[in-house]
């Protein structure tokens, strides 16, 4: 493959079918961990660190692996690289990780990552797999830096803890409903910016996956 | 004793709802939930499910893994022990009572890479519950999810003949209204003293 399609793949995870807001796979924790944009950007780069190196192993491997022990063989695989990331939080960034710490080691049941394995890196080679992954993991973090950033803004005033607003925050956008709103309005939000501006049907995403 | 496994169980169901606190199970949450019928049949078998679930980890975590000095090794044997129980409990539920197979069987098979179920032995872990605080743990969670689930069953099915723009409809709406509804649980924060 060319440069340019590499390109294609990696810009494919964060607009065409980014993980949060167009597939709405793994929707659980996204919100949970995103009420800052520092935690979103950690959370993120957790994400996209499991992605790139399960889809990196999952190619590697993808024909020693016998297809009806595949998902358990995935799920181990994905086991591993969460608790590498976990315990490397654990380490190094103890007062984030005291937040996060349970959502990160529920990485391992992201239906986003699973999906990506079996749908992706094990049709794969090497290289793609790996920009798939990494694309996707990118994506991942672009919109939990996004929430973050709305709840942020609206709930404690400030970006990357810098306080913009003088006005008394909105209280509720940090807690977790306001998690709920956010994310719901952004959905709609998108919907609309398609319908309008792409010529899109602007039905609701998330048919798929939800399962 | 009764008193502090009371508290454990009003935390885990209420005030730290999987759904509306700790945005756990969101996927099956908007999922099944659109009838009721699906609801409560998914409720009955998440409950049982992470109850076990939390009792078996707790056995190895506890007897096995931290004697031997496995502690770091808790994410991939917790989702091993949910992965064989929930397999070993399809394989005997349908030798022993083919009706309530027939029922509850789809939903087993949804349950093992499921946030919800692995976030019970994860979290009693990390509390370090004793046995029967585990238990209880497990038990409040899953009427917490019951819960949530039944509740947002019993609105969707009014929320279908709602007039709501097209941009919004479905998963969008949907957010937003369990938004509403944490609201609602927020006034459970204050209900008892941790």
């Amino acid at each position: 493959m060319e440069i340019k399609q590499y390109w294609r793949l990696f810009k494919n995870g964060i607009f065409g079918e980014n993980p949060v807001f167009r597939l709405a796979l793994s929707l659980c924790p996204a919100v949970a961990v995103t009420t800052s944009v520092r935690n979103g950007f950690l959370m993120g780069i957790a994400v996209t660190f499991v992605m790139t190196m399960v889809n990196i192993t999952v190619s590697i491997f993808r024909n020693l692996i016998n297809p009806k022990v595949r998902i358990p063989a995935y799920i181990l695989i994905i086991a591993t690289y969460t608790s590498v990331i976990d315990m490397t939080m654990a380490a190094y960034s103890r007062a984030a990780y005291k937040e996060m710490g349970l959502y990160i080691q529920l990485i391992v049941v992201f239906a986003i990552i699973i999906s990506r394995a079996e749908l992706f890196a094990s049709r794969n080679k090497l290289l793609p797999s790996a920009v798939d992954g990494f694309g996707m993991g990118v994506g991942f973090m672009v919109a939990l830096m996004l929430i973050g950033a709305v709840r942020e803004l609206l709930g404690k005033g400030s970006l990357l803890g810098i306080p913009l607003v003088g006005a008394r925050p909105m209280l509720i956008m940090v807690l977790p409903t306001g998690g709920f709103f956010v994310i719901g309005l952004l959905m709609g939000t998108f919907n609309w910016i398609e319908k309008r501006f792409f010529g899109g049907t602007g039905a609701a995403p998330g048919g798929h996956g939800m399962h | 004793m009764l008193n502090e496994l009371g508290k454990i169980f009003i935390a885990s169901a209420l005030i730290n709802n999987f759904v509306f606190t700790r945005y756990l199970g969101l996927c099956i949450f908007f999922g099944v939930s659109k009838r009721m019928e699906t609801a409560v049949g998914m409720s009955m078998t998440f409950t049982s499910v992470m109850v076990i679930s939390a009792a078996l980890s707790w056995l190895v975590y506890n007897l096995v893994m931290l004697p031997l000095g496995l502690g770091f090794l808790k994410i991939v044997i917790f989702i091993g022990i949910v992965a064989a129980f929930v397999q070993a409990a399809d394989t005997i539920l349908r030798k022993i009572s083919p009706g309530l197979y027939y029922k509850l069987g789809i939903y087993l098979v949804l349950i093992t890479t499921n946030c919800i179920i692995l976030a019970v032995p994860v979290i009693n872990a990390d509390e370090k519950y004793n046995f029967m605080q585990a238990l209880t743990m497990g038990l409040g969670s899953g009427a917490g999810f019951s819960l949530a689930l039944i509740i947002m069953a019993s609105i969707r099915e009014k929320l279908e003949l709602a007039d709501v723009p097209k941009v919004f409809q479905g998963l969008p709406i949907a957010f937003v209204l369990t938004g509403l509804i944490a609201l609602a649980f927020l006034g459970f924060s204050g209900l008892i003293r941790l």
